[in-house]
């Protein structure tokens, strides 16, 4: 086999590192709440605002209806404004006449109604058509977080800050909502069956172990259960609950009838310890859920935000950047050690040889159990403390 | 001029090129990479452009960057810069256009082409006969929040009332740019030329308007260029613009960002130009899969914009099916294990194969995800609608024409890029994983691109042709080598072809293939051989049914592949048939290391 270490290594492509999931027991979480198209603020900086404080609102206009008036009259498109008795700009209301034409000396009379409240828009004789342009729909944005507003984005929106514990998932399912923490495993290893769910659960956030299973997930929609967290889902049962196989990972929109929250990945994943003992200790905290993930370009994760008031370390970019250093702890995320978790003991420079014959830049890392295995960097993500 | 620069500001990472002039040659030094920095908290391509640019100087040891580092210091003062420097660009999800046209496979297709030839994704192609209600029409556009629209519709002085409701429903529905608030939506009319008065007058608000040449001016011709390059322009003036940090990285370099598909597509045409040949090429990415096909006089760029391997890789499997996906592969592995794997790496697009196991699950993916890329290109590589077509007696009994002129017998050279292909730990699998996607008809040059520097070349072309073409030809192009293949279907063990191959040290080697084989002949990068092929009745090799084909063919660091699978390729209904024939095809050909390969089995 013509092997290409040579070449590989010539080419000394820099391997870029991401920083890994964020699980803190405190920061500042600060989120930027913005109308799709530009409007009213409603509130300003200083502001102590709740989950659903309405920031900002807007109206977005109305749906345009589009009417082929001259067919309908049997008219040609440029003798439409001979017909239309409602001028560019007039108020109409459902069922009123906005076109009429007389025929036969007046005895057979083709009348045009709206068929919405709303205002003509439009009255064209290019094509003959008129366009009445609905009620605008009214569009709001609350402030998903409590917190205070610490910047007013004018037209657009605010910026909503708060002390907080914060956990990024791996990926997620269903949108924003919040609730209580519930933890109803004892061990992060443990799986979350639907014995394990209870009526008290309606509105919680409940903390499963290593795996979800789909019976747990149907009792908890019974349930009104807001948010599942757990480490784990198997490829099936997601399929199952989202109603088709989920092919590129932009989600957020589904409505499954919860918020749906995975820590490590499909398949049996014990949940990592330090998050399952923060979320422990804020059991009973109301908290912030949203599963919508994005991987590409944005790389959005699901997220659970608790807001408390501990005290404040602020991180800086600068911190999270820093990179991988013997002493570093990491999760390994593929196989053949996926899951694993260890200290990096050396990040060799040159390209090594792996089991599937490339040769890429790797680090070696002294597991829990005491192995130390070589991976490819790209396989190992920092734990952030 | 030493010194050029040219950068990919992709959707993940910033990827930075090198080239000097070495000897009188243009040649590539090194390559430096740094995340995009598109989003937050960064919000400035240019912190991922200077990033990579860093890595770029520390292995150089030559400095690029100004004194505070807030420039590429353009041109080289003898110490410090480079000549020239440019970039492509698909951070931010590239660009996203809206199209449409009056009929769904007339002037609607040409302007789908011609978006998709700027290098954009198309979004969704709106017509009067597309199947959808105004009102659905007008929902779907004001949910979708395009860069820009092309609009087209008619042909010079023909239909215009229709044209002027398709217009009339577009700025009914309002539609909202992707990027900022306050800027207005670039539209570019490429429709009817006799409607350009009433068009400018209903769309002179809230839209930027620009008007270019028919897209169809008569049903017999397509003239995309114009619309393609008020795309360019637009790109530049408006979505760019408006994008974090580009601004700025604008007056870095003199030349025009491009977007990346369209420096890939450049790079593909720039091959079949200089080979005077028919190129098939393929950009096999980790979200999309783009194709392009030069065929004659005619480029076409289609991308299957959920077709890639690692954002998109399970988007690959609910297209094609786990169980094409695990008919690649050798070995016993459950299709909810595998179905498993790849939703971790979706989730994980950045990591990669660690074990062999691994690494073939991935290379029976991009087989499907290639498969799949150029049947979508297949439906866009078509004859032009709505023209009478002379139908011969033969097509007569045939009853169906042939939508598309992509047909592999007329395909000289295949060309792929993007990161799995080019990291294959062997050529070979390259080669292979390209020959069972495609299927390669006749005698057939494979090439592949080194180190994902083909929209760098590419957009390097536009001012720099002559340096853009020494380091593709010396550094970027890998000649992998040629793949001599018979169409036709056979059972097992039948004699499908003889092939005679003049080697260039003076002997002849003779291979005699039987239905189901696969050869490898060891041929170097930059020789050649003559080769006389001789099929059986029932085969062809680009002579017709049974007829010799005599050709040179190219070497590489493969070599010659002769397959006589037939075509199409089809893989054993029964699972241990299927697993014994890919285990033999691979060891012909030393795919993977054997032994290996052995344990898993």
């Amino acid at each position: 086999m013509a092997e290409r270490k040579e070449e590989s290594a010539n080419s000394r492509e820099a391997y870029a590192y991401t920083p890994g999931l964020k699980v803190k027991r405190t920061t500042t979480v600060s989120k930027t709440r913005k109308l799709p198209i530009r409007g009213e603020v409603c509130v300003k900086v200083g502001d102590t605002v709740n989950f659903d404080k309405v920031v900002a609102r807007t109206q977005l206009s109305g749906n345009p209806e589009i009417i082929n008036a001259a067919m309908l009259l049997g008219a040609e498109a440029q003798e439409l404004p001979e017909y239309v008795t409602k001028g560019v700009g007039e108020k109409v209301a459902k069922g009123e006449a906005i076109a009429a034409s007389n025929s036969l000396f007046g005895f057979v009379k083709k009348q045009i109604t709206s068929p919405v409240d709303g205002t003509m828009e439009s009255i064209s004789e290019a094509t003959g058509q008129i366009i009445i342009r609905g009620t605008p729909v009214p569009v709001e944005t609350d402030a998903y977080i409590p917190g205070k507003v610490v910047e007013v984005l004018p037209g657009e929106g605010a910026v909503i800050e708060t002390n907080a514990a914060f956990v990024q998932g791996i990926f997620g399912i269903g949108g924003e909502t919040h609730g209580k923490i519930r933890m109803a495993v004892n061990s992060p290893n443990e799986e979350l069956t639907p014995d394990k769910i209870t009526p008290q659960d309606k509105g919680s956030i409940v903390i499963g172990g290593s795996l979800v299973t789909m019976e747990a997930l149907t009792r908890a929609v019974e349930i009104g259960v807001a948010c599942i967290v757990a480490g784990g889902i198997t490829h099936r049962d997601v399929k199952t609950l989202v109603g088709e196989e989920i092919g590129v990972a932009i989600t957020g929109q589904e409505e499954v009838g919860l918020t749906l929250i995975i820590t490590e990945g499909f398949g049996r994943m014990n949940m990592s310890q330090r998050t399952f003992s923060l979320l422990k200790d804020f059991e009973g905290y109301m908290a912030c859920a949203n599963g919508a993930t994005q991987i590409r370009a944005g790389v959005l994760r699901p997220e659970l935000i608790i807001p408390h008031e501990e005290t404040l370390k602020r991180v800086s970019i600068d911190e999270l950047a820093a990179g991988m250093v013997p002493g570093t702890p990491v999760r390994i995320i593929r196989l053949p050690y996926f899951g694993a978790i260890g200290k990096v003991t050396s990040l060799p420079v040159e390209l090594q040889k792996v089991e599937s014959g490339s040769y890429v830049r790797v680090l070696t890392v002294e597991l829990d159990d005491g192995r130390t295995v070589s991976v490819p960097r790209a396989n190992v993500e920092i734990i952030e403390e | 001029m030493r010194f050029i620069l040219a950068t990919d500001v992709g959707s993940t990472t910033t990827k930075a090129r090198f080239f000097h002039l070495r000897e009188g040659e243009w040649r590539f030094l090194v390559a430096g990479e740094a995340p995009t920095t598109v989003e937050t908290p960064y919000e400035d391509v240019t912190l991922g452009v200077r990033n990579a640019v860093r890595e770029v100087e520390e292995m150089t040891g030559h400095r690029i960057l100004s004194e505070s580092g807030d420039r590429i210091v353009v041109p080289c003062d003898g110490r410090i810069g480079v000549d020239l420097y440019c970039t492509t660009s698909s951070a931010g999800g590239g660009l996203q256009m809206m199209v449409a046209g009056l009929i769904k496979t007339m002037t609607a297709e040409s302007a789908y082409r011609a978006a998709l030839g700027a290098g954009s994704i198309v979004m969704d192609v709106i017509a009067r006969d597309d199947g959808r209600r105004p009102h659905q029409k007008i929902q779907r556009i004001r949910s979708l929040r395009p860069d820009m629209i092309l609009l087209a519709g008619g042909i010079d002085g023909g239909e215009s009332a229709h044209v002027m409701e398709i217009a009339e429903l577009i700025n009914a529905a309002e539609p909202k740019p992707r990027l900022g608030v306050d800027y207005e939506l670039p539209v570019v009319y490429a429709g009817n030329k006799t409607l350009r008065s009433q068009i400018e007058k209903l769309m002179n608000k809230g839209f930027a308007l620009s008007i270019v040449d028919n897209i169809r001016p008569v049903l017999e011709a397509e003239n995309t260029e114009p619309a393609r390059d008020a795309i360019h322009e637009l790109f530049m003036e408006h979505v760019m613009s408006h994008a974090p940090g580009y601004t700025k990285l604008m007056k870095w370099t003199s030349v025009p960002i491009m977007p990346t598909p369209a420096g890939e597509g450049l790079a593909m045409r720039l091959i079949a130009s200089t080979y005077k040949m028919n190129v098939l090429g393929v950009g096999l990415g980790g979200a999309t899969t783009n194709v392009y096909s030069i065929v004659g006089e005619r480029f076409v760029r289609s991308v299957s914009a959920n077709l890639g391997m690692s954002y998109s890789v399970t988007n690959v499997m609910k297209s094609a099916g786990i169980e094409n996906i695990v008919r690649w592969l050798p070995f016993k592995l459950g299709e909810e294990d595998v179905a498993m794997r790849l939703m971790n790496k979706m989730i994980r697009p950045t990591t990669i194969p660690q074990t062999l196991e691994d690494l073939v699950v991935e290379h029976s993916v991009a087989r499907e995800a290639l498969r799949l890329g150029l049947e979508h290109h297949k439906t866009i590589a078509t004859r032009l609608k709505g023209i009478r077509v002379e139908r011969t007696l033969a097509d007569t009994f045939d009853q169906k024409l042939e939508e598309t002129y992509i047909r592999m017998m007329d395909i000289d050279i295949i060309a792929g890029t993007g990161g799995l292909l080019s990291h294959a730990p062997d050529r070979m699998q390259t080669m292979l994983i390209l020959i069972d996607a495609f299927q390669p008809e006749g005698v057939t040059r494979m090439f592949q691109d080194s180190v994902f520097m083909m929209p760098h070349l590419g957009v390097l072309s536009t001012v720099y042709e002559k340096a853009a073409w020494s380091v593709f030809d010396k550094d970027c192009l890998v000649r992998l080598g040629t793949v001599i293949a018979s169409a036709g279907g056979g059972s097992e063990g039948e004699p499908v072809m003889s092939v005679e191959l003049a080697m260039p040290d003076g002997k002849t080697v003779r291979e005699d293939l039987r239905f189901g084989e696969m050869k490898r002949v060891s041929l170097a990068e930059r020789q050649e051989a003559k080769a006389i092929v001789t099929p059986q009745k029932k085969f062809d090799v680009g002579g017709g049914a049974g007829h010799k084909v005599e050709s040179t063919v190219m070497g590489g660091v493969v070599g010659i592949i002769l397959d006589a699978r037939g075509r199409p390729l089809r893989l054993p209904d029964s699972d241990a048939a299927r697993k014994e024939i890919l285990m033999k095809w691979f060891q012909a050909l030393s795919v993977y290391p054997t032994d290996e390969l052995q344990k898993m089995l």
